[in-house]
């Protein structure tokens, strides 16, 4: 793998010589992120952003543990542990606040890391298995964060639980005994929260692993970069170690910076004042909303009104509520297919006018628009609006891609990327 | 073929979801949605400011203090305090004597049993007690108040939009429902005639469906007399109050800001440390 002038691992020691010749995993790592790993010289700081998430889920398991030491799961008990936590155990609030806005920060980060990918086309060939993957993680992360937000066990946990278990019950003919099946009970209750704290404990494991594949998926083609243009020469590349791992500790910096200051001075920001209420089955909230990551895709469950039947006949095929649950889903789906949606064999949105056009000024906004409706109750303006944008969103990956792809005409491309970081071309020789 | 398929499914979603845009559009205009009370007569939270707020503001404690004192003669009638413990009552400033003498005067005393018979008794609390409970039990509470269960006052300020201020205005928040008028002049019972509070009930516009279970509980001046001097005023309890319930819900906010303050310090450091590397390595490749 990777290119040919790659810095080899030299072991200087006795004891590393020893090491590497019985078991390199200092050679991988040197390898994988260290001088061993030619990147293009040319990332800007969107390319900070895997790094970061990263980070995120190491934070998320290191204070994920700690509380584990002290959480109870517990219908009964586990919202009291919590308050346990958040005034007994020594340093708690801290370890529980940095969790609870970890979560937030990780998605966060992980947005950003997927809107770098949509723009610079960096799952395009030969990337595919890298943008596989990392939909995976995505949507392992997600239900994660939704399992972790049940085990609080507050008012939003349970009837987030109810709504989102409900799902299940949209399937036709096996829907409600599934329902059951998963959740060990008619309703949320102690065998579902059982099993929501070991999945949430598992699961985060499981992502680990498949970012270390997506990270092995990764180095087989090396970093893509905002030309888009591939790697011709050693010129065009640096090694990560030391020039990305500074410009990764900048970064870092950068955003501990944002993520300590809403835990420490703003930590219930981005939660719902209703998870404070322990969870109480015999009464709803007035409206129940998920976390804020989740609330594009509750607009778009929410945005289909109408069952698909026959007309005239009252013959319902897909009853409207399903529909929702299969839109949702497909929202996130249909990512796995996008680099065969989109053909065009320029990867980067900077040489590409109409693809870029429909990215600003359509698929940004929509996403903007449901994650803001996502969260008002279902008053006509907020459902007109989401539906609208619910239906762009479907639209742009599904039948606009494809077409601009084939109808474009992209703008010349810089011959290499050090060309167009240094403006002059390179020597004929090379 | 893929994207023959895709082309397909996105018509079908795109196109069910402009059919649910016209249909949504076409309900809209047949029957408009009505205005609800709530949404007309629901106010915002009063203006109030308290030493606890922003990112250095710290407790009052004499203001805790003060609030403890309205918590224990008025709310705790009612309201219990699960998450608090007497031992924390230390952080308002109350020596370990002080603490103890509180805990063993509170009103409610501690179930307990009778070491000789094994029957249920109760005794003084202890600085190791949760605060007691007014109340044996839910079904004890609801039959006490007219079937509403007071909330326990632990979380309530995290645990309602607005907090503090939230609290407080809901305390001042009574109205007479006769002749209310909103802000902009509308005239509560002329517009919804329907929306006349039940019997039971007591009108606060503060309160999410406008008709709350709880009577007043602050009704007059020198409702409870303060050790400090401070005179008692409607709005100097209820502002007391609800700087007690915040810490009673956040007892760690102090901590917490301080430690903020800290690692934003050495964050900051960190940053500029490694912006200063990255730009000297940096320095000999453009990019």
């Amino acid at each position: 793998m990777s290119f040919p002038w790659a810095q080899e691992y030299k072991p200087q020691g006795t004891v590393s010589k020893w090491v590497d010749e019985r078991l390199p995993l200092p050679r991988l790592v040197y390898n994988a992120v260290g001088a061993g790993y030619p990147v293009p010289r040319n990332l800007n700081y969107f390319w900070n952003f895997g790094v970061l998430a990263g980070v995120a889920l190491v934070i998320q398991i290191v204070t994920g543990i700690v509380l584990a030491m002290h959480y109870y799961a517990s219908v009964d008990g586990a919202f009291n542990s919590v308050e346990h936590i958040m005034r007994d155990v020594n340093s708690g609030w801290f370890v529980r606040y940095a969790h609870m806005n970890g979560a937030s920060f990780f998605f966060i980060v992980v947005y950003i890391h997927i809107f770098r990918g949509l723009f610079y086309g960096s799952y395009k060939a030969p990337r595919e298995m890298i943008w596989l993957l990392g939909v995976t993680i995505f949507l392992l992360m997600m239900a994660t964060a939704f399992m972790g937000y049940v085990l609080p066990w507050g008012q939003m946990s349970f009837w987030g639980a109810q709504v989102i278990t409900g799902f299940f019950s949209a399937i036709p003919l096996v829907g409600e005994p599934l329902r059951q099946l998963l959740l060990g009970g008619f309703a949320p209750d102690q065998a579902a929260l059982n099993r929501f704290f070991s999945l949430h404990y598992l699961l985060p494991f499981i992502i680990a692993g498949v970012i270390i594949l997506h990270i092995w998926a990764l180095h087989i083609p090396g970093s893509s970069n905002p030309t888009g243009v591939s790697v011709k020469g050693e010129q065009d590349t640096v090694p990560f170690h030391p020039y990305y791992t500074a410009k990764d500790g900048f970064g870092l910096g950068v955003f501990l910076i944002f993520f300590v200051a809403v835990t420490f001075f703003a930590p219930n920001m981005l939660g719902h004042p209703d998870n404070y209420i322990p969870a109480n089955p015999l009464s709803t909230p007035a409206h129940i909303v998920p976390e804020w990551y989740f609330l594009p895709f509750y607009a778009i469950l929410k945005a289909f009104t109408v069952d698909f039947g026959i007309p005239f006949t009252g013959i319902i095929i897909i009853p409207a509520k399903l529909m929702g649950v299969l839109a949702m889903f497909g929202s996130i789906l249909l990512l796995f297919f996008l680099p065969w949606l989109d053909t065009s064999p320029v990867r980067s949105g900077h040489y590409r006018p109409l693809f870029r056009k429909f990215f600003w000024y359509g698929l940004i906004p929509s996403l903007a628009i449901l994650t803001y409706c996502g969260g008002k109750p279902p008053y006509t303006q907020w459902v007109v609006l989401s539906q609208l944008a619910a239906a762009y969103y479907f639209a742009h990956f599904l039948i606009i891609l494809p077409i601009v792809s084939r109808i474009e005409r992209p703008l010349p491309l810089p011959n290499s990327i050090t060309e167009a970081v240094t403006g002059k071309p390179l020597p004929a020789a090379a | 073929m893929v994207r023959l398929v895709a082309f397909l499914v996105g018509l079908f979603f795109s196109g069910m979801l402009l059919l649910g845009l016209g249909d949504t559009v076409i309900t809209a205009i047949k029957e408009p949605a009505v205005p609800s009370v709530e949404a007309e007569f629901h106010e915002e939270t009063l203006p109030v400011s308290f030493a606890h707020d922003g990112p250095l503001g710290k407790y009052d404690r004499g203001q805790l203090q003060r609030g403890l004192k309205v918590y224990s003669e008025v709310c705790a009638a009612c309201h219990s305090l699960k998450l608090v413990s007497f031992r924390d009552f230390a952080a308002l400033g109350y020596s370990e004597e002080q603490v103890k003498a509180l805990a063993k005067a509170w009103k409610t005393e501690v179930p307990s049993i009778n070491p000789e018979t094994g029957e249920p008794a109760t005794r003084p609390a202890i600085p190791a007690d949760k605060i007691p409970s007014p109340f044996a039990n839910e079904v004890a509470a609801r039959a006490a108040n007219n079937n509403a269960l007071p909330p326990d006052l632990s979380l309530i300020t995290k645990a309602r939009e607005g907090g503090p201020a939230y609290v407080y205005s809901l305390l001042l928040g009574y109205r007479d429902q006769a002749g209310y008028k909103s802000e902009e002049g509308k005239e509560l019972l002329k517009e919804f005639p329907e929306a006349a509070t039940p019997a039971g009930l007591h009108f606060n516009p503060w309160f999410a469906n406008l008709n709350i279970a709880m009577a007043a509980p602050i009704v007059s001046d020198d409702q409870v007399t303060y050790d400090d001097g401070t005179k008692a005023t409607k709005e100097q309890m209820a502002r007391d109050v609800s700087a007690f319930l915040t810490w009673a819900a956040e007892p760690k906010m102090e901590n917490r800001k301080s430690a903020g303050w800290a690692a934003l310090g050495f964050l900051l450091v960190f940053t500029v440390l490694a912006w200063m590397s990255y730009k000297t390595i940096w320095a000999d490749k453009k990019h």
